[in-house]
């Protein structure tokens, strides 16, 4: 007994099922519940079981809340899903943010000069494309240099966001009309470079787009044999260079990729939500997307959940404040316990809490 | 395997959670209620947006409209999230919706195309005449009123501190005293605010001249309060400000506390909480007055005017309590001023005591045609009667020239 074990020990778990994991997961959201309902109902006095109602209302009351949801799920996952082959590479790409404005910006761009010139499915199409393009150019800058000169790519990409903010700040000028700082609805009579309505439904198309990405990413990452020089740059980069891959290529390569995917949702956004363009835009959902890909570690059909979790968060917000006159300080600690309560699981599926006496038998 | 659980469970999550709540149909408006929906960018914590709740209350007051009838969306970004809202909040049966900001405005304006059978208001916005739209309108208050005459309580603090000879001999600029102003943006609704003010001060010690700055922010607590801080190492002894926060107050009551001659006008809430001793006054609307008539009209199922302006006249402007540096006399002086504001005798623009460039102005077209300029035949001068008519072609403040003694460095 010379050398005692300490009472309490971290021991590192790797062999938990996959029951087990999600028994865990469970167990932790549903303390995250009672932890803010104490909170709820210490601070408030109002009963919890009505506040999570009135949270669930705000999400999915009606049907056109229910696809707001579904739409917003769909434009943060499609941001998640595009840092997803850099983060890949643990190429750190902060720079989400940047690269949708910049490609929103594009769309928002051809909406105006060629709304009235060219159909508008074609000029969809060209949104589409040229929308990616701007985004992978935003990302293709800091690669570059990352690539040949070995510069920080989380500084690089971050500062890029503020270029595009200027960017966008600079053509709001340019194209707002009043002097009010606002671009204004785009064609919001013609409807040219909107996404139009399928079945009745508005948001069908942004939801087919961001699933169709999504699977492609899946698929691009797990049995290609670009996706498989991904994993390797990102485990090692000798191992890289040692194996026959190019690296400089593969970084430059993925960003291309990455950037362009955000740009997409760029396009999303513009096309299909908002239709005007304002560094409100992305609204700070490329550095949110950042928590989504990596609560979901960088599998992009776990990502549709958090980002549904989050969204889901967000709509509760606004409706406690609605119904309790709630202020986004009480929606804000709500989401930060469940938050907290998710990593604290995450934790606990990778590692267990060994006790001396356990020990001993 | 565990790759096809793991989807499987995920969608059978995404399910669930779609599923489980479509059979249960939306709450449909089983009684005919009337309902007002209000989309705010702020909640209470925010000076500007308070001044709209505490309006809101006293019209639902006013209109026997109790608490189920009104329903409130606080933090509603200028983003589509505003156009979301607005659409909930139609969708939960109102028939009239307003916003409180000016950047809601395309938001609701797209909204009112798409339910014509709904009203929307986007206070403090200027699209609704020119949108040809029968439900959407706008709404601001005369607040250049209440500036004026903020300005009068400043320019007899000025003729106090002028008589005992408290100005130290830096703020005279040509013989004329120096006076600062922190502005937000160069809009006309800025620009139009500040004139006023300085007309305002000009009424009662003529001898004067000032300096703007703008901090490009509607709310900036630090960049108002360097600003103030910037105007006063320029020797400006009186500071006023059309910006929301408490910045500008805070470093003039610092500065004078440290033996600097300056004090404080301010805008919106009364400053004299954060600058007991140099905060002057503050020049305020009372929304409860417009939102009073509008959701009057709503109840009576009458249509909301397009552009909608008032004043002292009934109340919609106001100054907060003097501070105890007022000059003796202020209240008087103020009083004189708002009733001569209220018969008209007084005119806050009247041609005599401006000019540009050393011109008396008899003509002053303003845009109304939403391309800023004024070049179009639709356009239309807005000095009758010896006075710039302010606020009444549109509800928004349209005059944006600066006038002689006014500068900005």
């Amino acid at each position: 007994m010379a050398n005692k074990q300490p009472l309490i020990r971290i021991r590192k778990k790797e062999d938990r099922s996959f029951l087990e994991k999600i028994l865990i997961k469970v167990i932790f959201i549903i303390l995250a519940l009672v932890i803010s309902a104490l909170f709820i109902n210490s601070v408030t006095k109002l009963n919890p079981l009505s506040v999570y109602s009135s949270m669930f209302k705000g999400a999915f009351s009606t049907p056109r809340r229910i696809w707001i949801t579904v739409r917003d799920t769909c434009l943060l996952l499609s941001i998640a899903v595009g840092l997803t082959p850099a983060f890949r590479m643990k190429f750190w790409n902060t720079g989400a943010e940047g690269q949708m404005l910049i490609g929103g910006l594009m769309s928002a761009a051809m909406m105006i000069y060629l709304g009235d010139k060219i159909p508008s499915a074609l000029l969809l199409v060209l949104m589409f494309v040229f929308s990616a393009i701007a985004g992978a150019v935003w990302g293709f800058l800091p690669a570059f240099f990352k690539a040949k000169y070995n510069t920080n790519e989380t500084l690089f990409t971050l500062m890029m966001n503020y270029v595009g903010i200027q960017i966008v700040e600079f053509f709001v000028d340019v194209w707002d009309k009043k002097q009010s700082h606002s671009v204004g609805i785009i064609n919001g009579t013609s409807h040219a470079g909107w996404f139009p309505s399928i079945f009745g439904q508005q948001y069908i198309l942004n939801v087919l787009i961001v699933v169709l990405l999504t699977a492609a990413v899946f698929i691009y990452l797990r049995y290609t044999k670009h996706g498989y020089e991904v994993a390797v740059t990102g485990e090692s980069e000798s191992t890289a260079r040692y194996s026959g891959i190019n690296v400089p290529k593969v970084i430059i390569r993925t960003m291309l990729l990455s950037g362009a995917l955000c740009g997409l949702a760029g396009f999303t956004e513009v096309a299909g939500i908002s239709h005007t363009i304002s560094v409100e835009t992305s609204g700070g959902r490329g550095f949110t997307a950042i928590i989504v890909a990596w609560l979901a570690k960088l599998n992009p059909l776990v990502m549709v959940i958090y980002s549904f979790l989050i969204v889901f968060l967000n709509k509760g917000a606004v409706q406690i404040a609605s119904d309790f006159n709630l202020n986004e300080y009480a929606s804000n600690i709500i989401a930060g316990i469940l938050l907290f309560c998710i990593l604290a699981s995450e934790f606990y599926t990778g590692y267990e809490i060994v006790f001396r006496h356990k020990e001993e038998q | 395997m565990k790759k096809i659980i793991s989807l499987l469970l995920t969608l059978l999550l995404v399910a669930g959670v779609l599923t489980g709540c479509t059979p249960k149909e939306p709450d449909k408006p089983v009684e005919e209620k009337l309902k007002i929906g209000v989309i705010l960018v702020g909640d209470e914590n925010e000076g500007y947006t308070f001044a709209h709740m505490e309006g809101i209350r006293a019209a639902m007051k006013a209109n026997g409209l109790s608490d189920d009838q009104v329903i409130w969306k606080y933090s509603i970004g200028e983003t589509q999230q505003c156009y979301d809202a607005a659409v909930d909040l139609v969708e939960q049966g109102c028939k009239a919706v307003f916003s409180n900001s000016y950047g809601h405005q395309q938001f609701m304006q797209q909204a009112a195309t798409e339910y014509p059978d709904v009203k929307f208001v986007a206070a403090t916005g200027d699209t609704a005449a020119l949108s040809g739209l029968d439900n959407f309108s706008n709404a601001f208050t005369n607040v250049y009123e209440s500036r004026y005459v903020s300005g009068i309580v400043a320019g007899m603090k000025l003729a106090e501190l002028d008589a005992a000879g408290m100005i130290p001999a830096e703020s005279y600029k040509d013989g004329k005293v120096l006076i600062g102003y922190v502005g937000a943006f160069p809009y006309a609704e800025v620009v139009s605010g500040f004139t006023a003010f300085f007309l305002g001060v000009k009424s009662v010690f003529p001898a004067v001249t000032m300096e703007v700055i703008y901090t490009n922010s509607w709310f900036d607590l630090t960049a108002e309060g360097e600003t103030a801080n910037t105007l006063m190492a320029d020797h400006c002894v009186i500071i006023g400000q059309h910006a929301d926060s408490t910045g500008a107050p805070a470093a003039v009551e610092a500065a004078l506390a440290k033996g600097t001659v300056a004090y404080s006008v301010g805008y919106n809430v009364d400053m004299l909480a954060v600058a007991p001793h140099a905060a002057l006054t503050s020049a305020t609307n009372n929304w409860g007055v417009y939102y009073t008539y509008a959701f009057g009209q709503v109840v009576k199922g009458e249509k909301i005017a397009t552009d909608w302006a008032e004043g002292y006249k009934t109340g919609a402007v106001a100054i907060t309590e003097l501070g105890s540096s007022c000059a003796p006399g202020t209240q008087e002086a103020v009083d004189k001023a708002i009733t001569a504001i209220k018969t008209g005798d007084l005119h806050v623009f009247d041609v005599a005591n401006w000019t540009v460039n050393g011109i008396h102005l008899n003509e002053l077209k303003i845009d109304l045609t939403g391309d800023f300029d004024t070049d179009d035949p639709e356009d239309k001068n807005a000095i009758i009667d010896g006075y710039f008519h302010e606020s009444e072609f549109r509800s928004a403040p349209s005059f944006s020239i600066y006038v002689d003694g006014i500068f900005e460095k």
